[in-house]
């Protein structure tokens, strides 16, 4: 049987490799030939990074086009690539930009799509993916009908790996066409959140609106500072404008696996477990005895969290 | 202007989701059925760009008995008339299959703007608009925190990994939009009782002129295989902590247990 063909659509951060995009190369290696697809310009270090990661080959299209114009330019010559090169998967990651390509690739090509993946394996011929609903459903989906499948995988699925291969540059030279440039990009602006990055910190400390007041935001960032992690968040005080959007928690916003992960002042809908119930240990503190979190906790704290979170603080800060 | 919104019927989000082992489909008749919160922010900017444009709203839905209620419900918001597409084929639809439904009321309807939520609350995948938008050949302005249309273009600011960017299309054109666009109004007992007057035509697949064999689990390509209940039993330790603040010795006995500290 031919090597199985997998493409892993790569966005960028920062002018490398999106870190979502190189933990796909994890299963795209285990299921066959890791083939990264980069349509952005980028600089030479970035296409190389795909191969330290574990692509064989990249295909890089560097047309400015794919930078000015959202979507459509992209998923345009995404599919006419897979029909001429005819991969068997394609792998996205989950970020904004991903998205948009692998929607409009969907209607294009009239096959079939999986979103919020956790795990994908060959049984045989048949693809299987593992996809969690909710906090307590894990199902196992496939596509059929032909083409190829188009696959979402929800983030740290996989761990990023640095094998140290290179790979095989295939430039894309396909001209675009101009009438797919029909969504500009007319202005970028960066708003960086402040600390460590909460997808990459292994300890988080959360708040939600058991915290009281937006003022007391200033109590978890004493104590994350002092665990050297990052400050998250309930959607419910991001509504609020207690703290930016960037911070927030959940099925709507980032997905984390921390190592460490304190629960302060959080109800835990199923909305905000859905992003952080992955995390290897969790403490919660709450008033209410019944509330949700504690059932995905490993230590309870039945108590007023504006209390104890500044104990805790200063408790460490004398260790 | 004529501005279309699609809106989803789902099963209430506080509760956990349940599948049915049978037909391996979510269990949709479980406890209330409500307008999909996040749908609720698409049918506010609906209706504040026609108040401030004029025009024409629309909320269409797929959907089976019972959606009616999201439908007056987005009426009773302010929404002028809407469409249900309700037909026993279309159960088991995935997204190519439900794309292609609305797909075939909103060519018909030709209205300057679509409106979806960027995902719905239940499946969330996020992929119907795009898929949507790919269909009818519209451009995809995604993830909206706020939105201005002028004369024929419409521009938004949308979410990136690290802030925003701004982008501009010409109309017509697909919006998704995110929770931060705008605060959904509440309906007034004026409005719910006029809702219950307005326009809620119900189609089916065959006045759609869709092929039945593309539509529902006949077209869906998407096919789940198995469906496992994992019930993660933690072994939670609970300590009360009665106001003094004592529990954090144990919080500091955990953080050394595992290293931490
Ligand atoms: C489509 C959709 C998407 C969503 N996406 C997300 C998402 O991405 N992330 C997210 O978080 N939510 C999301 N939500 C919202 C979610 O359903 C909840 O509403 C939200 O998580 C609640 O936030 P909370 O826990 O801060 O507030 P609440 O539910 O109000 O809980 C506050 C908690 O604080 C406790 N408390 C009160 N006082 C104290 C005190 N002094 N000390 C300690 N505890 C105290 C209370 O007992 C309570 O449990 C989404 C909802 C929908 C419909
Ligand atoms: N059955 C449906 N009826 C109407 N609109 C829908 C339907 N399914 C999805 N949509 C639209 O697409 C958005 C995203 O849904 P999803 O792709 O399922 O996450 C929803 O918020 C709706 O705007």
């Amino acid at each position: 049987m031919a090597t199985r063909r997998i493409w892993v659509w790569t966005d960028l951060s920062g002018g490398m490799p999106h870190r979502l995009s190189l933990e796909l190369l994890v299963p795209a290696r285990a299921l066959g030939s890791a083939e990264a697809v980069l349509l952005r310009p980028a600089s030479s270090d970035a296409v190389s990074a795909l191969g330290e990661y574990g692509a064989a080959v990249v295909y890089h299209g560097d047309d400015a086009a794919y930078d000015e114009y959202i979507a459509d330019p992209q998923a345009t010559t995404l599919a006419a690539l897979i029909e001429s090169e005819q991969p068997d998967v394609i792998l996205f990651p989950s970020t904004f930009a991903a998205r948009d390509v692998q929607a409009r690739l969907v209607g294009k090509l009239g096959v079939g799509v999986i979103a919020n993946a956790t795990g994908i394996e060959y049984d045989g011929d048949e693809l299987r993916v593992t996809v969690p609903y909710g906090a307590e459903t894990v199902a196992s989906v496939t596509v059929e009908g032909g083409g190829p499948a188009i696959v979402q995988m929800r983030p740290k699925s996989f761990t990023a790996d640095a094998v140290g291969g290179s790979a095989e540059v295939r430039p894309v030279s396909m001209p675009v066409d101009s009438s797919t440039c029909r969504v500009k990009v007319l202005e970028n602006v960066e708003q960086s959140a402040e600390g460590p990055n909460l997808e990459e910190a292994s300890i988080i400390v959360s708040g939600g609106r058991g915290i009281g007041k937006a003022e007391n935001f200033a109590l978890l960032e004493a104590l994350a500072h002092q665990l050297g992690g990052a400050v998250g968040a309930s959607r419910a005080v991001v509504d609020a404008g207690w703290i930016p959007y960037s911070h927030q928690v959940g099925q709507t916003g980032k997905t984390v696996k921390p190592d460490l992960y304190i629960a302060c002042g959080i109800s835990g809908a199923i909305q905000h477990i859905a992003g952080m119930g992955g995390s290897k240990r969790i403490i919660a503190i709450n008033s209410d005895p019944e509330a949700p979190i504690f059932e995905h906790a490993d230590l309870g704290i039945v108590g007023d969290a504006q209390v104890v979170v500044p104990k805790l603080t200063e408790a460490l800060s004398k260790l | 202007m004529k501005v279309c919104v699609c809106v989803k019927h789902i099963p209430d989000p506080t509760m956990q989701m349940v599948v049915d082992p049978g037909t391996k489909r979510l269990i949709r008749d479980r406890g209330q059925s409500i307008l999909d919160p996040s749908d609720e922010f698409s049918v506010e900017t609906a209706l504040k760009l026609v108040e401030e444009h004029g025009g024409e709203t629309v909320a269409i839905s797929m959907g089976p008995d019972g959606a009616d209620d999201a439908l007056r419900r987005a009426m009773a918001m302010g929404i002028d008339r809407a469409t249900l597409i309700i037909d026993d084929a279309l159960a088991g639809s995935d997204v190519v299959s439900t794309a292609r439904a609305l797909a075939a009321v909103l060519k018909n309807e030709q209205p300057d703007l679509v409106i979806c939520a960027t995902e719905s609350t239940d499946a969330y995948t996020g992929m119907v608009p795009g898929t949507l938008a790919e269909l009818l050949d519209l451009p995809l302005v995604s993830f909206a925190r706020s939105v201005t249309v002028d004369g024929s273009s419409i521009s938004a600011q949308q979410d990136t990994e690290s802030g925003y960017r701004t982008v501009q299309a010409a109309l017509p054109a697909l919006l998704t939009v995110t929770a931060s666009i705008a605060e959904p109004r509440y309906p007034s007992f004026k409005g719910m009782m006029q809702a219950k007057k307005k326009q809620l035509e119900r189609i089916d697949v065959a006045a759609l002129g869709l092929d039945a064999s593309s539509v529902g689990e006949a077209g869906a390509r998407e096919k789940v295989l198995a469906v496992e209940q994992v019930h993660q039993e933690k072994q939670v330790r609970t300590v009360v902590d009665d106001g003094s603040g004592d529990s954090v010795v144990e919080i500091v006995a955990f953080l050394k247990s595992i290293q931490v500290v």
